[in-house]
């Protein structure tokens, strides 16, 4: 909300200059996919930063990488490994919290420490041994390898923000609940999650967006055909010669929308959690 | 049904000491007050008795059945929390039936005991609301309201005005106290203002870290301090406290200091056994309060009653009235 007594307008354009600016850096890449996705081959090389006109229009792109029967199938297995890992992130992340939170034990720090190691230590560095690990349990070319590894990598940073804002739910509240019955359980879930539901969508939201990119785990994990994820399946139109851009562009423009949708439902959420109110 | 006993209640948190043995014994259908500064922990007590926090050791009895093992909803207790602590999701009638359907209570009894409720708080065009489309007022008197369907043995109060500002606090007061006479029950309250304490308690425990220092009626405090803490602490403006070394006649007796209250001293412009200047002058209408310097006493607090015309610089004389000086020995005891 821009206030006339205390921002000058000069301030306010330059604040909104560099907005502006960042927006545009931001969004010109996708832009950019989007746009040569509807165009042909020929003028995808020529003008690559041309919107397309009639004469170069083209669905050729989306015909071939919907005409792949495949790409629905790896469409649904992104969908299944990204929402299943949220789920599992969600609630294992905000259990965690809640335990180091609210209840004082032995080794109550260390333990929050510990889970908080996560965020600095990359999972990619464990990939042999995840590889191995999933060689023994023949988890190998199936979805539920994705997932597992996944949840392994959001939790942290969920345990860390969530336990965050979880402290900062009011004691008398949970008191009144343990006052008026309810397990320890039910507080959980019937009084702290709704209240923490804005931090659940950050959550959500961040722990999503690099599981849907991820092309790492697909490829190493379940790169078999059954089971490709769709950064992964747009590889296909890569070639070591001769690339298909118009598909691989097309496989990118379709892969935006998905999560697209996702981080809407996911902001409501967290708008609707503000504007909530709380206990006073 | 509804008396409370506590036999050496101690707590301690790691190596601090918060409650150190406190014995009390509440009767059926009286009102307790817990006053004290805060960090006394007359709040941590409150908690014990709830069931929220554990004592380290010591018996909790609620009618005469050992409760220390109890969890909470068990115990036959309501509390009123200070933020209310309504459940913000829920409407003003599902906040106050939540407890009723956790214990399996039947349907139509829920309803006729939230109408009964919301009917004596007045809260029936409220009752389909959220918290936060309530007023701080009616959102304590929802609180309120969600304890007395429970039909507690005891009510449990954690300085549930401190939130409120002036006006709606004097009127809330005047609520407690009639719901406590209409409801003939057990209440247990915890405050730091000892206005509170003295307008709505049948029996005062002043607590000081940790322990308590007097337990009495209203009056049975203010007449007659234990000691020097609760002499200072029970009575608005505070009580004058004056080393017995200037005053030669009392340090025979072995009195070490003197209390006397600001409205037990007379004031002239002409005789007087303390001569004095007028430092400030606060005219309240009802009550003028004079802060003097006296040459015996040193600072000096004076209520009259009603309006007089003093004003800073004035020299006057105080006279104490003997009858209502207050003598403590050296540990800061009473001496009768």
């Amino acid at each position: 909300m821009s206030n006339r007594a205390r921002m000058s307008p000069v301030r306010t354009g330059f604040v909104h200059l560099a907005l502006a600016a960042y927006t545009l850096i931001a969004l010109f890449p996708v832009f950019l996919t989007v746009i040569n996705s509807f165009k042909d081959r020929n003028a995808i090389f020529r003008s690559p930063l041309q919107v397309p006109l009639p004469s170069t229009f083209s669905l050729i792109g989306y015909k071939t990488v919907l005409g792949q029967a495949d790409f629905l199938n790896y469409f649904q297995n992104s969908f299944v490994v990204t929402i299943a890992s949220i789920v599992l992130v969600l609630l294992f992340g905000a259990m965690a919290a809640f335990a180091l939170s609210e209840y004082r034990f032995r080794g109550n720090a260390l333990m929050g420490l510990y889970m908080a190691i996560g965020i600095m230590i990359p999972i990619r560095l464990g990939t042999v041994a995840i590889l191995q690990g999933m060689v023994e349990t023949g988890l190998v070319n199936t979805l539920t390898a994705l997932i597992l590894v996944y949840t392994a990598q959001g939790i942290p940073l969920a345990i860390f923000i969530l336990s965050e804002f979880m402290r900062g739910v009011s004691d008398d509240l949970k008191n009144a609940g343990r006052i008026d019955g309810l397990s320890e359980y039910a507080i959980f879930f019937r009084l702290v999650l709704p209240l923490v539901r804005p931090a659940m969508a950050t959550v959500a939201v961040f722990t999503m967006i690099p599981i849907w990119n991820d092309l790492w785990f697909p490829l190493i994990l379940a790169p078999s055909e059954a089971t490709k994820t769709v950064t992964l399946g747009s590889q296909i139109f890569i070639g070591q010669f001769v690339t298909n851009w118009n598909a691989v562009l097309a496989a990118l423009s379709l892969a935006i929308l998905p999560i697209l949708v996702l981080y809407v439902i996911f902001a409501r959420q967290l708008i609707r959690g503000i504007t909530a109110g709380a206990v006073k | 049904m509804g008396s409370l006993q506590l036999k050496s209640i101690r707590k301690a948190f790691g190596d601090h000491e918060v409650l150190k043995g406190i014995d009390l014994e509440v009767k059926d259908g009286e009102f307790v007050i817990f006053v004290g500064p805060s960090g006394c922990g007359k709040s941590t007590l409150l908690r014990v008795i709830a069931g929220l926090e554990d004592a380290t050791s010591g018996s909790v009895r609620i009618d005469g059945a050992e409760v220390i093992n109890t969890p909470p909803a068990k115990r036959g207790i309501a509390m009123v929390f200070q933020s209310y602590a309504l459940y913000p999701h829920l409407t003003v009638k599902d906040n106050m039936a939540l407890g009723l359907k956790q214990a399996g209570t039947e349907k139509s009894e829920i309803e006729a005991r939230v109408a009964k409720a919301s009917g004596m708080l007045s809260l029936d065009p409220y009752l389909a609301r959220r918290p936060a489309e309530l007023s701080g007022g009616q959102r304590q008197r929802v609180a309120i309201g969600r304890a007395i369907v429970r039909e507690p043995k005891l009510f449990l109060f954690d300085e549930p005005l401190s939130n409120l500002d002036a006006a709606l606090r004097v009127q809330t007061r005047l609520e407690i106290a009639g719901l406590h006479r209409r409801l003939k029950a057990t209440m247990i309250y915890v405050t730091h203002d000892q206005v509170e304490a003295m307008t709505l308690a049948d029996k005062i425990v002043v607590l000081n870290a940790g322990a308590v220092e007097q337990i009495g009626s209203p009056m049975d405090l203010y007449n007659k301090p234990a000691n020097l803490f609760v002499g200072g602490f029970i009575g608005s403006p505070q009580m004058n406290f004056i080393t017995a070394e200037r005053l030669p006649d009392f340090a025979r007796t072995g009195v070490k200091t003197i209390g006397i209250r600001p409205e037990h001293i007379a004031l002239s412009r002409d005789t007087g056994e303390w001569k004095g200047k007028v430092i400030h002058a606060e005219h309240l209408g009802a009550d003028t309060i004079l802060y003097l310097e006296t040459e015996v006493t040193g600072l000096l607090t004076v209520r009259l009653f009603g309006e007089h015309r003093y004003v800073a610089d004035d020299i006057v004389f105080a006279t104490p009235d003997r009858a209502f000086i207050h003598r403590f020995d050296a540990n800061d005891q009473a001496m009768q």
